[in-house]
């Protein structure tokens, strides 16, 4: 039998978003940008004390162990987890379908699953200067001993809100609301452009 | 001037929204008590000093704080989770949640 027919995802960076090298770059790439395009993103919820709960469900539908602490997360590369509000995760998995795979085990007395995946775009900065440019960006501590592998962290970026997962040692996935990825694609480039940049 | 979530770390405060005065006590919605309701929407402890305050990290975790500030220094003396327990400016408000 033949294979459904999907509609291909549009992605909201199309217009601006031109593979190659671009600005300061005859000494080389020093970050690389690219659109992620991952199939599921969730964001889920636990209610008050009902987290551990809440995290036991991830690990069994994701294999994924969520470390403890505020804005703990891990990333196996083609799923990811981190915390990035009290009670609060966003799972992501490369492939779509993720929403259902959940479905029946978060049971209302645990807490609220919702499908993001047509709402957020995930945008990775992976090199050497990765954590320059985004000191560049969001008021926060980018150092790994202070932003561990795998750990989240919820800012923003001009009231762009945007959630962060360290998901290397020089690479960060950074999820922001469809309608203004393009515009802040468009000012990741410009500030990328002094150290050279690449759009794989 | 740095908040420091109990959930996020030290942020900046462009990341917060001020809440208003954290000494305030809400009526019962259906209380008909016209005094208790006056005090609630116009009275104000107004100090020159450590002052109760609730914010919320709108620009990250999105938590509603309770944030003991100095109005005259504007140091932040501490900060907990509205929900949870807190400390409080002058023991006031001790104790409610
Ligand atoms: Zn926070």
């Amino acid at each position: 039998m033949a294979e459904p027919h999907l509609p291909e995802r549009q992605s909201p960076l199309e217009p601006e978003y031109h593979p190659g090298s671009h600005g300061n770059f005859e000494h080389g790439v020093d970050v690389i940008l690219s659109e992620t395009r991952p199939g599921s993103i969730l964001q889920l919820a636990a209610w008050p004390g009902e987290e551990k709960r809440l995290i036991e469900v991830i690990r069994k539908v994701t294999g994924l162990a969520l470390p403890d602490g505020a804005g703990g997360g891990v990333n196996s590369g083609a799923r990811a987890v981190f915390g990035f509000a009290p009670g609060k995760f966003t799972v992501v998995d490369e492939a779509e379908g993720l929403a259902q795979a959940f479905a029946g085990s978060i049971t209302p007395a645990i807490g609220t699953l919702t499908d993001l995946s047509h709402g957020r775009t995930a945008i990775r900065i992976a090199g050497p200067k990765a954590e320059w440019v985004m000191a560049k960006f969001f008021a926060i501590d980018f150092a790994l001993p202070a932003f561990p592998l795998g750990a989240g962290r919820s800012t923003n970026h001009h009231d762009i809100f945007a959630q962060i997962q360290r998901s290397g040692a020089d690479q960060f996935d950074i999820y922001v609301f469809r309608s203004f990825a393009r515009s802040f694609w468009k000012a990741l480039c410009h500030a990328s452009e002094e150290v050279g940049y690449e759009v794989q | 001037m740095l908040i420091t979530c109990p959930y996020c770390g030290p942020r900046d405060v462009i990341e917060f929204t001020y809440q208003g005065d954290g000494n305030r006590e809400r009526p019962q919605p259906a209380s008909q008590d016209l005094d208790a309701w006056n005090a609630y929407v116009y009275d104000r402890l107004n100090p020159a000093g450590d002052h109760n305050e609730i914010w919320q990290h709108s620009g990250g975790c999105r938590a509603h704080l309770r944030v003991v500030r100095n109005t005259i220094t504007h140091e932040i003396l501490s900060t907990a989770f509205a929900r949870g327990g807190h400390k409080s400016a002058d023991n006031r408000a001790e104790g409610r949640s």
